[in-house]
């Protein structure tokens, strides 16, 4: 690549297009990353003109002023003024507005335009501007803001040609009339006279919008719909992706079986095939749920549908500390609370963030769903309960509700013991509906997979080992009796633990079981099965339930279900709190609160089932 | 009247936008938004609790306000320029 790349940056208001402009000018020749300290996410790509000029472009955050009120829109103001420390100035800002939505975006223009930087406006979405009935007379409006302005269809092949040949010709003549800065009311009133002098408006806002609206925000239907799609979502993430969770499972036990056979007996077997490839696997295994659910939530996001959500559910979710902004990281962490806390990114209060983030693992992740499964099938009779429910599945219904209302009310206690008395805005834009364009949803779940493969790469992948070796170490001596695991760290700091959880149930074989969840959950059943030395293959939940059935009671079973409704103990989930709030404090508060809930709810569980009878 | 006392479907013109206290970012917002005097607005649902949030229609774009918000800006019935 050249070094003499020009750099440019995209700007614009939240729900512009300009995600999807920036897709179409750099493809998939992009860097996702955060900006230095915050956790904002920084998105840069590159491109080359048909004419051969290299351009970097950044697609800087939405924002609707440069009178910052979120983290991203302090970074957008920053960046436009050159006084980001980390971050050139662009040498020229694109600003990106939607032609089907001038009135608002022609005011940031202007906002922009004061700043008195190299700058050209692209008119985005014209496609969607002439079949609503606006015609823009683009020269007009040119001339009036001073200012080059480009038509572009970010969803069209070939719908930026126009904005790119416009970059590699343009040269700034600054107008020192444009660069006045006006007040709130005076640029109001500017737009006003741009739009009179270059856009013929129809009378009436577009009848889809209005027609769906009325379903979609109504208080009976509007939940329906929810409702409705909610389950269906759910019905989709268990069982589309139960095959393709099979597949991967059975390449994992291959590959661990290949590898098995071509080493030596020895630790780096031990290691490899214990170790890395059974661990990485386990957790691997949830890729395709956590993608389905994504192309759920993705679809959902570019229709303009999760605001709608967000609308519906705010009042409910205020009153307990949160916002309607909550749903979506909530709904995420349904498959599993890590991208659940990185998508409260979009939450602009500090506090309803905050809150969110912290109750986000008590959502039932996809990774407890082995644990419940194995638990329900060996203690909870297959048994109809009012004629046409089972049993089973009213238990594991209950588990996710007994989740969602302890978020609730830990999200009320939380509001209440900070006595805050400050104002939390909603502010909420309600876009326009549109077809999601495939380039955008694939673009969207390629970063998503990514930043879910780089964890298993990472940190998952460090705790695996390490587990590993206080499972395997120190070894049995020769000529001892019993498993090897008593000898070993793991098993001595099991025994130790007995102390503490003696009182919910709890026996050592099920604390030496609980240190491996630390790094992934679902480990439990084949650490339980460790244990208890069935052979850990694929029938390992078959040939248990028997076992646990005939030596824990039903108090023990109970108790440890509703510990792994709190499970405070997953180290990835900590380990994101800690890098999307940079605070180990944090950290500290989250797995405390967990831990003591875990406890208190566990052992309440455990003295009333003993108390019922079922010790 | 205040758009947060504003019936279901009817067209209104905006008259202000209050602040409350001094620095009051939210009022800012809502006139960068384009909650400014002469706007023609109008309330097309309410939340199903409580009444709350609103979902305002102003000039193209849709905005879901709480009362909180929706108690900052002043409205005028009548004719819509």
């Amino acid at each position: 690549m050249s070094t003499t790349a020009m750099h440019i940056a995209l700007v614009g208001n939240p729900n512009c297009g300009k995600t999807a402009l920036f897709n179409r000018l750099t493809g998939s020749r992009q860097k996702v990353a955060n900006y230095p300290g915050v956790t904002v996410e920084r998105k840069e790509g590159h491109f080359q003109s048909a004419a051969g000029r290299h351009y970097r472009v950044l697609d800087l955050p939405g924002a609707y002023s440069l009178d910052a009120v979120s983290l991203e829109e302090v970074i957008t103001r920053d960046v436009c003024r050159g006084m980001h420390p980390d971050e050139r100035a662009p040498e020229i800002m694109v600003c990106v507005i939607d032609a089907t939505n001038l009135r608002l975006h022609l005011r940031f223009v202007l906002e922009l335009r004061a700043l008195g930087r190299p700058m050209m406006v692209a008119l985005n979405m014209m496609d969607a501007a002439a079949r609503r009935g606006i015609h823009i007379d683009t020269a007009v409006l040119s001339a009036g803001l001073g200012l080059p302005v480009l038509e572009t269809i970010a969803v069209r092949r070939g719908g930026t040609d126009v904005l790119v040949q416009a970059l590699d010709a343009f040269s700034w003549q600054p107008t020192p009339a444009s660069a006045v800065a006006l007040s709130k009311p005076e640029m109001h009133a500017e737009v006003r006279r741009l739009l009179a002098a270059a856009v013929h408006l129809p009378a009436h806002v577009p009848a889809l919008n209005e027609r769906l609206d009325r379903v979609l925000l109504h208080p009976v239907w509007g939940i329906a719909v929810l409702a409705a799609l909610m389950f269906v979502m759910f019905q989709a993430v268990y069982i589309w992706a139960a095959p393709l969770m099979d597949a991967i499972d059975t390449a994992i036990s291959a590959l661990g079986v290949w590898t098995y056979g071509l080493l030596p007996d020895g630790p780096l077997r031990s290691l490899l095939v214990d170790g890395v490839i059974a661990g990485i696997g386990a957790v691997l295994v949830f890729l395709p749920q956590i993608l389905i659910l994504f192309t759920f939530i993705l679809l959902l996001e570019e229709s303009g549908y999760l605001p709608r959500a967000a609308f519906l559910l705010d009042h409910t979710m205020a009153s307990a500390g949160l916002s309607g902004r909550s749903f979506i990281p909530l709904l995420s962490s349904f498959a599993c609370a890590v991208p659940g806390i990185m998508a409260a990114r979009s939450i602009a209060d500090p506090r309803d963030r905050l809150a969110t983030i912290l109750v986000a693992p008590l959502m039932t992740c996809s990774a407890r769903l082995p644990v419940y499964a194995l638990l329900i099938g060996a203690f909870i009779p297959r048994r109809q309960v009012l004629g046409v429910l089972n049993l089973q599945g009213l238990v594991l219904f209950s588990l996710y509700v007994f989740g969602i209302v302890s978020a609730l009310a830990v999200a009320y206690v939380m509001k209440r013991w900070r006595r805050d008395r400050g104002e939390h805005p909603l502010l909420l834009e309600l876009p326009s509906y549109r077809l999601p364009h495939p380039r955008d949803l694939l673009l969207g779940l390629w970063e998503r997979a990514l930043i879910f493969l780089r964890r298993v790469g990472g940190i998952i992948l460090a705790m695996t080992v390490l587990l590993w070796f206080l499972l395997s170490y120190p070894a049995m001596p020769a000529g001892a009796t019993g498993a090897a695991i008593d000898y070993s760290f793991a098993g001595r700091i099991g025994h130790a633990m007995t102390l503490l959880f003696a009182p919910i149930g709890f026996d050592w074989r099920i604390c030496i079981a609980l240190i491996p969840t630390m790094a992934a959950r679902e480990v439990m059943v084949s650490s339980l099965a460790t244990v208890y030395a069935v052979a850990a293959d694929d029938q390992a939940a078959q040939a248990l339930s028997p076992l646990l059935a005939q030596d824990w009671s039903l108090a023990t079973a109970l108790s440890l279900l509703v510990w792994f409704v709190y499970a405070p103990q997953c180290v990835s989930t900590l380990a994101t709190i800690r890098r999307e709030t940079n605070s180990w404090r944090q950290v500290g508060i989250a797995a405390g609160y967990l831990f003591a809930l875990a406890y208190l709810a566990a052992w309440a569980t455990y003295r009333l089932a003993l108390w019922l009878g079922a010790g | 009247m205040l758009l947060s006392q504003l019936a279901q479907g009817v067209m209104a013109v905006i008259a202000g936008v209050e602040s409350v206290g001094e620095a009051d970012a939210i009022a800012r917002r809502l006139q960068d938004l384009g909650f400014v005097e002469g706007e023609p607005v109008r309330v097309i649902a309410r939340g199903p609790l409580a009444g709350e949030p609103l979902a305002v229609q102003i000039g193209f774009t849709r905005f879901a306000l709480r009362i909180a918000e929706a108690n900052r800006v002043r409205v005028a019935l009548g004719a819509v320029s």
